[in-house]
């Protein structure tokens, strides 16, 4: 989906608030959030592709005013409320109050029916897709054109994965794209690097 | 009755799951004490910068860090989730420099160079590294001479990224232990060089 969530190369952002010295969590709630998640996936309850897509799926006011943590706690709230391992109404009465979760889901898709190997060095460009559900091709790559420039071991194929469709582990290619391509005239000259999974490139 | 209410603060939240799952037999609250020690404790960037003094004191382990890093910091007792199948370590040089961000959620090799800081979560890292890398360096206080070229790396998938930078001038002969003590988070991530 293009979501809130993908935001690479999204004008209008300011400075980075950097601090060599910054802090990782801030509260105690967010370090037990964070455990909390590791013991969900632990247990079988969802996977990452699942808990990210869940993230993605917020609302997007809920989603930019949320920092890391709350957004992290909503996607794995989400999963289990929709997996049934809690219920809302049960949360809703722990916590004494409403309990945000993120919109519904739409459905997934499987690897692609046909999926090319690629060596290093042949270019590739990334498919015009546009789906519902999750993906893991940042917006700003589709349609552009890059140099594999090396294979990474397969994972399960996210669009499948986060959707409780069968996914079936595929390669995915670094490839390297030049920001001048990828934003003419408004982009930093650099190689942009990007994980792209098998099922989103053809041969260029 | 959700729409309602007022909404639980996060701490409420994460209180209630914690209680959720113990009333479905989970140690929950055992599992949680010892995690968060293990996040505190265990993922900390002196992993990645006891990797980064190896690399640059033994040649042939940086051979092997930089053809399968994952096996590489294995040896040195380094572990990396189930789901992290691959570490590519990213190698600077005197004319190359590497960058490493997460575009789409804040992805990163968490157990070795440690759990990302607020900046790296934020919106303007995100947003803005991918498509004006050099500018974003120089704001972070890093001014990079126009001659060194620039790979920025988006964690798209499971594949996980740390940047090897350069030693600096001034420490040869210096023992391993105390060249980790000069690598930081920043350097690993790619804001800074050493």
């Amino acid at each position: 989906m293009d979501g809130m969530h993908d935001l690479g190369g999204k004008q209008g952002f300011g400075p980075v608030r950097h601090s060599p010295r910054a802090n990782v969590f801030h509260e105690e709630w967010e370090k037990r959030g964070n455990a909390l998640l590791a013991l969900a996936v632990k247990s079988g309850f969802l996977n990452m592709d699942e808990y990210r897509h869940a993230i993605e799926r917020m609302e997007p006011r809920h989603y930019l005013a949320a920092g890391y943590y709350e957004r992290a706690l909503t996607g794995l709230l989400t999963m289990l409320v929709e997996k049934g391992v809690v219920s809302r109404d049960e949360l809703e009465r722990l916590a004494g109050g409403a309990i945000p979760l993120a919109r519904p889901s739409a459905p997934g898709r499987p690897n692609a029916a046909v999926r090319e190997r690629f060596a290093k060095g042949d270019r590739v460009r990334v498919k015009e897709d546009f789906i519902p559900g999750h993906i893991r091709m940042p917006a700003y790559i589709r349609g552009k054109t890059g140099v594999v420039v090396a294979e990474s071991p397969a994972y399960p194929f996210p669009d499948a994965h986060a959707h409780g469709v069968h996914a079936d582990d595929e390669p995915t290619y670094d490839v390297a794209f030049r920001a001048e391509d990828l934003w003419p005239h408004g982009a930093d000259p650099a190689l942009v690097h990007v994980g792209v999974f098998q099922s989103y490139l053809e041969r260029a | 009755m959700s729409e309602h209410r007022p909404v639980a603060p996060p701490d409420r939240r994460v209180a209630a799951l914690e209680a959720a799952f113990e009333a479905r037999g989970l140690d929950a609250r055992a599992f949680v004490d010892k995690q968060v020690r293990v996040s505190e404790e265990d993922w900390v960037p002196q992993n990645g910068a006891r990797v980064v003094a190896k690399a640059w004191t033994d040649p042939a382990f940086r051979e092997r860090l930089l053809r399968d890093g994952r096996s590489a910091v294995a040896e040195l007792g380094l572990t990396m989730p189930a789901h992290h199948r691959h570490l590519v370590v990213l190698e600077n040089s005197p004319t190359l420099h590497n960058v490493i961000c997460c575009t789409q959620c804040s992805c990163t090799a968490y157990t070795i160079i440690g759990l990302p800081p607020d900046w790296y979560k934020d919106f303007e890292y995100r947003a803005r590294v991918v498509r004006e890398s050099r500018t974003v360096l120089r704001e972070m206080g890093l001014d990079l001479a126009p001659e060194i070229e620039i790979r920025v790396w988006d964690t798209s998938a499971d594949t996980r990224y740390m940047v090897l930078p350069v030693r600096p001038a001034g420490t040869e002969g210096w023992s391993e232990e105390r060249l980790a003590a000069i690598v930081t988070k920043d350097a690993m991530i790619g804001v800074a060089r050493l």
